[in-house]
């Protein structure tokens, strides 16, 4: 059925899909009457070269590489887990009861590691449901998970405009979390032991992502539970046969997702914001999907598709300074464009491609 | 008495004005899933549908050449969908996050270089928008008791697209299920081999199917942007593509049972407001951020099945692949 080499497969199909992506997006920058190399460079210097920049290309990276995973978790048992939003924002919400719960009590570590906690379990608790409807009254999953984050979106603005809104404030958010109750910054880290770098958002939730990295490496690769995960994504009914507990897996497959997505509120809530707002997923639920498409569902695919991401939307607000007709929203039309190349037209070029390579292999032989 | 009942009119009236995006959507879904795509961009194609309306019809003065404009570039967006879905059998979920996520960038994108107004289109001239249509009689009737305000109220006045979402519906109906064409289009969503055998061609059968529905969704956008609305602003469909979906699906992909769901998610929206603050008997204060999470919640529970049960086309999100 597949006739490409591995390497093919993995490399050059997703280059030429995200050239053909960036070549489309080009276009509309061109249209638009601006110069798309210059777009292209500025993007370039404002991800990597400016002064902090890198630290806030990795903060973006963190939140991608979490609801990454999240969707690559799912998919690896062929569900398809859009409710990665709504997850985070319930994330969100873990870190905030957790936080504002013990932080007049306990010091800040254990608050942290609590809120750890919190952000996986409310996620996972968001995730448990569309999954456990999906395995055991026959819902569908993908409009499930749509539905509840809309759901979310309006817990979260019954709450912060409710029972959780700080007194005194004007503004749907809760109270600021106690300074010490905070993930770590990186650049203080590295102050500490003598290291200078420019402030930026980037936090140790950075790291835990690359931890996670290598938890779901772990889990679906060298584990059974991860043998049986990908038995069932490539046939249900085999699985089943082969005696796997196909209904239960469903369940705790899309818990380990939703845990996964609820995890980014640890880089934007517990890192950034320190108070619980509305909106902050901001899209990135929606961006892991891309995320893990570009990344094939593999962890170190999903870091480096998450870098890409993260240079997008920091060289994207560069955007924003250096040209007068050029938002940040063009961001959004890379980003789809990305989706449709790399997801949906994905295998547009393999019959083409598989004639060229399978000619030349005829013609070296 | 007459007070209460031009009350209940008027919140008639409003469910009507804010059902019609809605219906519009979901009928678009319901052919195109029907057919045995599934669309979950209606969102995407409403977005662009209002845009290319109000800019085209500030651009021009012309609501009927930003209706036309509309329609193009929802249609265009469906052929993405199609060329995606159909010709090279991708996914179609991801298929429809692209079209959503498209349109929300290239909205504000083209908008900026069109206008340099942060994404909003500049105010529009009235002429460039659909008025409102006055029925012929509404000032003789208008004193008839009960039946004069009902004519004034709710069945004069709206714009044409009003209407046009009301047609919608009975003109799906009819071609779904009353002609030929429909008839092959449903069956290509339940079972394509079948057509397919029949000598029948299933990709452009398909292909009709959401060129229809990107036809639906861009008189939706219009209506958004240049007849209930008077311009366009980011993101300004708010989810509604996504409720349409709810309401198809709650309407177990049948126009008339959408057409009501589309009608009681209107009759919830417009009645929030005036719940405002309202002591409820048992509740306290009624719970009005609560109510737009409603017809989320009604279709989680209608899709697990604890009243009724969802039966989409069988065929809905397979890809077909023609045996050789």
């Amino acid at each position: 059925m597949n006739p490409l080499p591995r390497w093919a497969e993995i490399g050059l199909i997703p280059l030429i899909n995200l050239t053909l992506a960036l070549l489309v997006s080009g276009v509309v920058i061109a249209l638009i009457g601006e110069d798309p190399i210059r777009a292209l460079n500025v993007m370039i210097q404002g991800a990597f070269v400016y002064p902090g920049s890198l630290g806030y290309t990795l903060y973006y990276t963190t939140n991608f590489i979490f609801t990454g995973l999240a969707v690559a978790v799912a998919f690896h048992a062929m569900l398809f887990n859009i409710g990665g939003e709504g997850q985070a924002m319930l994330g969100g919400l873990g870190v905030a009861l957790v936080c504002i719960a013990l932080d007049p009590f306990l010091p800040g570590f254990l608050v942290i590691l609590a809120a750890i906690g919190g952000a996986a379990l409310f996620g996972a608790a968001w995730a448990f449901i569309p999954g456990w409807l999906q395995a055991y009254r026959g819902s569908h999953i993908v409009i499930t998970t749509i539905m509840f984050n809309f759901i979310a979106s309006g817990v979260m603005v019954w709450l912060l405009s409710g029972v959780m809104m700080s007194s005194g404030q004007g503004s749907p958010q809760t109270r600021q979390f106690a300074p010490e109750a905070l993930m770590p910054k990186i650049h203080d880290i590295l102050g500490a032991v003598g290291i200078q770098t420019a402030n930026s958002p980037l936090n140790l939730s950075f790291l835990l992502a690359l931890l996670a990295c290598v938890g779901v490496w772990v889990l679906i690769w060298r584990t059974k539970f991860g043998y049986a995960l990908r038995a069932m994504g490539h046939s249900e009914p085999a699985a089943a046969y082969a005696g796997i507990p196909v209904k239960r897996m469903i369940v705790v497959a899309m818990a380990i997702s939703g845990a996964l997505a609820g995890c980014m509120a640890l880089n934007e809530i517990l890192g950034v914001q320190h108070k619980l707002v509305l909106n902050f997923s901001a899209g990135y639920g929606f961006t892991g999907i891309a995320v893990a498409l570009m990344g094939r569902n593999h962890p170190v695919g999903i870091v480096l598709a998450s870098l890409l991401f993260g240079a997008l939307f920091q060289g994207g607000a560069e955007l924003d300074f250096e040209f007068k007709s050029i938002t940040r929203e063009m961001v959004l039309v890379i980003q789809g464009l990305i989706i449709l190349f790399s997801g949906a037209l994905a295998y547009m070029f393999t019959p083409w491609l598989a004639r060229i390579l399978v000619q030349r292999r005829a013609a070296n032989a | 008495m007459i007070e209460t009942w031009v009350d209940i009119l008027r919140i008639l009236d409003g469910t009507l004005r804010l059902a019609t995006p809605l219906i519009l959507c979901a009928m678009a879904g319901l052919v195109s899933e029907r057919s045995g795509v599934i669309d979950i961009g209606l969102e995407g194609k409403l977005l662009i549908g209002a845009f290319a309306a109000a800019s085209v019809a500030v651009l021009t003065g012309s609501p009927w050449l930003g209706l036309a404009a509309a329609i193009v570039a929802s249609v265009v967006f469906s052929l993405i969908h199609g060329f995606a879905c159909i010709t090279h059998r991708g996914e179609q979920i991801i298929s429809g996050v692209a079209v959503n996520i498209l349109a929300s960038g290239l909205t504000v994108v083209i908008g900026i270089a069109l206008f340099r107004q942060g994404g909003q289109t500049p105010p529009m001239p009235p002429d460039a928008r659909f008025r409102p249509i006055e029925w012929p009689l509404t000032e003789t009737l208008g004193d008839v008791p009960v039946l004069g305000p009902l004519y004034a109220e709710l069945i004069s006045g709206h714009n044409l697209l009003v209407y046009v979402a009301l047609a919608s519906v009975v003109l799906v109906w009819w071609m779904l299920f009353r002609t030929t064409f429909g008839l092959r289009v449903r069956a290509v969503g339940e079972a394509p081999a079948a057509v397919d055998s029949a000598g029948v061609s299933v990709t452009w059968l398909r292909y009709r199917g959401v060129m229809i529905a990107g036809v639906l969704c861009g008189i939706a956008g219009a209506y958004l942007s240049i007849a209930h609305g008077a311009g366009f602003f980011r993101e300004m469909s708010a989810g509604k593509g996504f409720i349409a979906l709810a309401a198809m699906i709650l309407g177990n992909w049948r126009p008339g049972i959408a057409l009501l769901a589309c009608l009681l998610f209107g009759f919830l929206e417009t009645v929030t407001p005036r719940l405002q603050g309202l002591e409820l008997p048992l509740i306290g204060e009624a719970p009005t951020a609560l109510i737009p999470m409603l017809p989320y919640i009604f279709t989680v529970i209608l899709l697990a099945g604890f009243f009724g049960r969802a039966i989409p086309p069988r065929a809905l999100g397979t890809p077909y692949v023609k045996e050789h």
